[in-house]
């Protein structure tokens, strides 16, 4: 951001010197949103028979779940489901598109390891929808789909949590606003109420579970309220839509023969609040804190998953914050490092092929020569062995020619003899 | 035990037939007529009073002087008020709870077995009654074979019983440490049973003498209330799970249709607590909200006076007696016949 010193951007509240008109633009927004209709997204998690969707219907005042299409509740489930029934609901010309999601078999098997999966699953899901919907080149309808809050109900069992509770919430407190409710809360005397609320909000920090906070306003009204409402947290609600007549008025309530449990008696269960809270002043909250802190944190992850190929995506996580220049930088030093790595490996590479050459010839060479030696070695005796047979030959030679004389000799003498006797013979 | 019995009512359990010409069935604990269970015995009217029907009061004193034991288990996810009940039943403090306060215990990673033992007395008459816990029963996450440690504690028992029984010089009277009751809690959703409760009850109803109860039931309006407790009793039906009282051990038509009546209520819907509070000038046993009191012993509130007149003012003994004659010798038979050496005779199990 380049600032120009001389020329100080200042937020000074200036006075009007007439009637500009844009006051009228809180109601053009309003106007252009009341056309548009709105959205929301409303998950319910608990196990069977906690009364999820009775108090859906008394929340929104229709019965989503009637006789003719009964819930979840009334179907026996084998394993999660994760159901969802889109409700379009009309008031003052404001007109709400309501998506209930419900689970049904929750909680429900003898083995409930991972019953959470599908809900995280179908979760994710909806934020890779929206990011694909937000990625794409035409945006003119982006549907939004995604959980906007999660009403997760605690079984009044006045002691703590399960075990179940605290894994889900655990598992799915970064991934959408978690809102915990005591059901059946007609259950509880007040005292135990109390106690129970206790608990379980310790519990809660000691597991570090980050349910839904309410934001903090500048307003002192507001404040004291929200501060009342952080009191009463979790809020144990009774759901009903029967209409009970008590002292003469009409109320929703639930009938037993010591008494008439009102619904929308904030004495006798936070309903109101709850009620309150959800629809009438924090429903907008829900779905920015949807948008800006757990879509945002799902796209980030996502992204950096898919950018740095090859990086380990565990590695990413600690760059998520880094500015692009900075990653660069990162990047670039990487890739240096990765080519002197290269480097110095192709050189020990290198040398290692080196010395095996070297070896290899020194092999043959003392080869050669051990061969030569050899064959040295077998000239020499067949050297010998032919000496020996010319001096055998000669000793032959010389043997035969010395008998060769002798016979000359022996002929010579003879002849001689011979012709002695022929002279004297001649006499006769 | 703790009544005198009136001349009509035959106590059990039954012993073989006497030949006919004894004295009408009605006193004493002989059922004489192989003739036919009601109706007037064949036999010779008695001239005069000979005194056996007395033979009740002589039990009922020794009763009184020996005393007896009953054991009662707990089976039920941890919040759903199983020692505050069982408080309630014996109206004073005998669960674990008491004698290990503490409101915010861990629950236990594997399912374990609690016994606590109180000596209670009521007119005269001692019962040592043994409370058994299962804290940790199907709170965890997985909850395969959660079951697996209460089968297991049952039949150590009777395997303890078999052992005492088959010693040759054995005790006059065996520690009975047999559990003879279990009071199994429903969660009440309102909708059906769980898998849970399905698959615990399934394994252990041939064991031991299983009493379902709904827990918490003020949560259900007395519509909901007959819906659930249909709902239930169908799907218990429907998966061949025989609660106490069973049908198969039914001996008379007395017993059929006092047990019908009871088959037809049960799973009895309970409320429990500890604490008093002032209704209409009385002090009663209830739970204060802010529109009403629950009254833990007014029948149109909650059936918990149905459920104590039938655990201990009435099948009490009944419950003892089934655990030992039928529980205790289908396990001690099997025991006997797996041993291998002949079959049924006693020997040294060592």
């Amino acid at each position: 951001m380049i600032e120009r010193p001389d020329t100080a951007v200042s937020s000074v509240a200036r006075n009007l010197e007439g009637y500009v008109g844009f006051a009228n633009l809180p109601n053009q927004v309003y106007r252009k949103s009341v056309k548009r209709g709105f959205e929301f997204t409303l998950m319910v998690v608990g196990e069977s028979g906690l009364g999820k969707s009775t108090l859906i219907n008394s929340l929104f005042l229709t019965d989503l779940y009637s006789k003719d299409y009964p819930g979840p509740s009334q179907r026996i489930k084998k394993t999660v489901q994760v159901e969802q029934s889109k409700v379009l609901i009309k008031e003052g010309g404001v007109q709400l598109t309501l998506t209930i999601v419900d689970t049904p078999g929750f909680g429900d098997a003898v083995d409930n390891s991972n019953c959470w999966q599908p809900v995280i699953n179908y979760i994710d899901s909806k934020f890779e929808d929206f990011l694909n919907a937000e990625s794409r080149v035409n945006r003119r309808q982006m549907p939004d789909n995604r959980v906007h809050c999660c009403l997760y109900f605690i079984a009044p069992s006045g002691h703590g949590l399960k075990p179940l509770d605290i894994e889900f919430m655990k598992r799915l407190h970064d991934k959408v606003n978690v809102i915990p409710l005591i059901a059946k809360a007609d259950t509880l005397t007040p005292e135990e109420c109390q106690l129970f609320k206790k608990q379980i909000m310790k519990e809660i920090q000691e597991h570090k579970i980050k349910i839904y906070e309410f934001p903090d306003t500048e307003d002192d009204e507001d404040s004291k309220l929200i501060r009342k409402i952080k009191e009463k947290m979790p809020l144990a609600v009774v759901g009903s839509n029967v209409v009970i007549e008590v002292n003469g008025r009409k109320v929703r309530g639930r009938q037993y023969p010591w008494g008439v449990a009102e619904v929308e008696n904030g004495e006798h269960c936070d309903f109101t609040v709850l009620r309150n809270m959800l629809i009438r002043t924090h429903m907008q909250d829900l779905k920015d804190v949807t948008n800006n802190v757990h879509y945002e944190n799902y796209r980030s992850k996502k992204l950096a998953a898919v950018t740095c190929n090859g990086v380990d995506a565990t590695k990413n996580k600690g760059q998520l914050t880094k500015s692009p220049l900075a990653q660069m930088e990162e990047e670039r030093r990487e890739h240096v490092m990765k080519m002197k790595k290269m480097e110095t490996e192709m050189e020990q590479v290198f040398e290692m092929k080196v010395k095996e050459k070297k070896q290899k010839l020194k092999d043959s060479e003392a080869e050669l020569e051990r061969r030569h030696e050899q064959m040295k070695k077998n000239l020499e005796a067949q050297y010998k062995e032919l000496e020996e047979k010319r001096r055998q030959f000669e000793e032959e030679k010389a043997n035969w020619e010395t008998k060769q004389r002798i016979l000359e000799q022996q002929k010579l003498d003879a002849s001689k003899t011979m012709e002695k006797n022929k002279k004297k013979g001649k006499i006769f | 035990m703790s009544e005198i019995v009136p001349p009509e009512v035959r106590p059990k359990p039954v012993v073989p037939a006497k030949p006919s010409h004894v004295a009408p069935h009605s006193s004493g604990p002989f059922v004489p007529s192989p003739q036919g269970t009601g109706g007037e015995g064949r036999g010779s009217a008695l001239l005069g009073y000979i005194g056996i029907d007395t033979i009740i009061e002589q039990m009922r004193k020794k009763t009184m002087k020996t005393g007896f034991d009953f054991n009662i288990m707990v089976v039920g996810q941890s919040g759903l008020g199983k020692s505050t009940l069982v408080n309630t039943l014996f109206k004073s403090q005998v669960s674990r709870r008491t004698t290990s306060w503490s409101r915010d215990e861990k629950i236990p990673k594997t399912v374990e077995i609690k016994s606590v033992s109180h000596v209670i007395e009521e007119g005269g008459v001692k019962m040592k009654l043994t409370v058994i816990d299962t804290p940790g029963f199907g709170d965890q996450i997985n909850n395969e074979n959660c079951w697996e440690p209460i089968s297991k504690y049952i039949n150590e028992q009777y395997e303890k019983f078999l052992k005492e029984e088959v010693n040759i010089a054995r005790k006059k009277r065996i520690p009975d440490t047999r559990v003879h009751c279990c009071l199994y809690f429903i969660s009440p959703t309102g909708h059906s049973l769980r898998q849970l409760d399905i698959e615990f009850m399934k394994h252990l109803s041939r064991v031991v003498n299983i009493i379902p109860v709904i827990a918490k039931s003020d949560t259900l309006t007395l519509d909901e209330k007959t819906e659930f407790k249909q709902r239930v009793r169908k799907e218990l039906e429907a998966c061949g799970i025989e609660c106490y009282p069973q049908k198969e051990f039914d001996e008379d038509m007395e017993d059929k249709s006092d047990n019908d009546k009871i088959r037809e209520a049960m799973p009895f819907a309970v409320v429990g607590s500890d604490k008093e509070y002032q209704v209409n000038g009385k002090r009663v046993l209830g739970r204060k909200t802010a529109w009403g009191v629950v009254e833990v012993e007014n029948p149109n509130h909650c059936e918990f006076s149905l459920l104590r007149d039938f655990m201990i003012r009435s099948h009490l003994q009944d419950l003892k007696e089934v655990t030992h004659n039928i529980h205790y010798e289908t396990y001690r038979a099997k025991r006997l016949n797996d041993n291998g050496a002949s079959g049924g005779n006693r020997k040294n199990t060592d």
